[in-house]
């Protein structure tokens, strides 16, 4: 299949990228092409125009500063899975990344390349919404950070305006007592997520008053903090408020996260994604179950 | 709008003015001459394109010739070391890890992707390794073994 024809522009640097999507209105950026071009070869999408930021250093890498990791937006899928730094600090992205597609699309897919084309089926959107991540974007007007809560408003729609770059993602490193999992349920050809679910989980000591009136109680663990995200049945990643709000201050234990899961439901909204192979109602009812697996694959990793 | 573009394929340098729109791997085939490199699907999905890029697995059908404006790329071809077979190559035929041979070249390619990152892999590590190449003819069980066999992994198979 042959894309429609478009002019090609390389750029060499971030401040060379935004000149061009100046002089080019509706040019489409170009990175790992793993989203973009399948859409090119469908002619879904016919730029006039094409950017190619794949060589600009500058947006390349992965970097620990205090508590927070950085990764540039032109890393790709494979370097993030292999990334000791993302391993130890942020765990649910390395295993997300570690299940896109298949070794040959990880070599050439980016994250940021991931994120800006926001498909709703995708693992990454989900995860970074669970970790919190803040997005550094490159605009005519400079820099600024953007917040992944409202970033991704619906199915291939973000925030990002059309003569944006987004630069950088940054994640909040993982606490001594905090622990992160990203589970799916793989469509069996595409491996696209039918449904994903991000979790972290931090832990505290619970117990209260209880423990200080009685000396020698047992203070038990307890879910101090609870990030959870769904994607894959809805038209763009949701925190799931009230599974979150079912796991404070319960302790880490299975029975807490069956509850919590079955509590997802409220969280999904009427407008669910569904298809030939698995409807939006069937979705919803396998939701629980990978939100229950997430949860406790989070709180295994509770340091 | 046409783009002057310099890639070397199996070590040798191919200079083309083409369209943007070009995929690598009809730069291979067509204006490269080596046809080995096939196209399945077209989606990204079957690996029968996979070459490698300066020394790493891609999908050149998912890959535009722009974006391998200077790389060195590798195919089928520039395996063998003139007469001399490729491991691999040698162990898919003495394993018969092929039946039409649509899949092989592709195949072999995932495969050293592979053994580039896991010198020596479970069964298991090499099934999920190759996720990416689909094979028609013969469920994988050979090709699996011809793995094994090039990375001298015997010891799974007891």
């Amino acid at each position: 299949m042959f894309a429609a024809d478009f002019d090609y522009y390389r750029a060499d640097s971030v401040a060379a990228a935004g000149r061009l999507l100046a002089e080019h209105p509706g040019a489409k950026l170009l990175a790992g092409g793993h989203s973009l071009i399948p859409l090119l070869k469908l002619r879904l999408s016919a730029p006039a125009a094409v950017i190619d930021i794949g060589r600009i250093a500058e947006l390349r890498g992965i970097s620990v500063d205090g508590g927070t990791l950085r990764i540039g937006a032109l890393t790709t899928h494979a370097e993030i899975a292999a990334s000791a730094d993302v391993q130890r600090h942020a765990r649910a992205l390395a295993e997300a990344a570690g299940q896109i597609g298949d070794p040959a699309v990880r070599n050439r897919g980016t994250i940021g390349g991931n994120i800006a084309h926001a498909d709703p089926a995708s693992d990454l959107p989900t995860v970074l919404q669970a970790l919190g991540a803040t997005l550094d974007i490159a605009g005519p007007h400079g820099e600024r950070p953007v917040g992944i809560d409202g970033f991704f408003q619906g199915v291939m729609t973000t925030a990002l305006a059309a003569d944006d770059l987004l630069t950088a993602i940054r994640i909040p490193t993982a606490g001594q007592s905090q622990g992160s999992a990203y589970v799916k349920f793989p469509h069996p050809a595409s491996r696209y997520a039918v449904i994903g679910v991000a979790a972290s989980l931090t832990s505290g000591t619970g117990g209260g008053w209880r423990t200080v009136l009685t000396p020698g109680a047992s203070r038990e663990t307890v879910c101090s903090n609870a990030s959870v995200a769904i994607g894959g049945l809805v038209p763009a990643p949701a925190r799931c408020g009230a599974v979150e709000q079912a796991l404070a201050g319960k302790p880490l234990s299975d029975e807490t996260f069956a509850e919590a899961a079955a509590a997802v439901g409220g969280d999904l909204g009427d407008d669910l994604l569904g298809d030939v192979f698995a409807s939006g109602e069937y979705r919803k009812a396998v939701a629980p179950v990978y939100v229950r697996r997430a949860l406790a694959a989070a709180a295994s990793r509770v340091g | 709008m046409k783009v002057p573009v310099s890639i070397t394929v199996n070590g040798r340098r191919h200079e083309h003015e083409v369209e943007p729109r070009l995929l690598l791997v009809h730069f291979i085939r067509v204006l490269a001459e080596q046809t080995g490199t096939k196209i399945g699907c077209d989606t990204s999905q079957c690996g029968a394109c996979t070459v490698l890029i300066d020394g790493v697995a891609a999908k050149s059908c998912t890959t535009l010739a722009v974006q391998a404006d200077g790389a060195e790329v590798t195919t089928i071809e520039g395996l063998a070391d003139g007469e001399q077979l490729h491991p691999l190559q040698e162990s898919f035929w003495n394993k018969h890890g092929l039946q039409c041979g649509f899949c092989t070249p592709g195949m072999i390619l995932a495969a050293h992707e592979l053994l580039r990152t896991n010198a020596s892999p479970s069964e298991a590590e090499i099934r999920h390794g190759l996720e990416g190449n689909l094979c028609r003819c013969t469920g994988y069980q050979n090709i699996v073994r011809a793995v094994q066999d090039a990375a001298g992994a015997a010891a799974d198979r007891k």
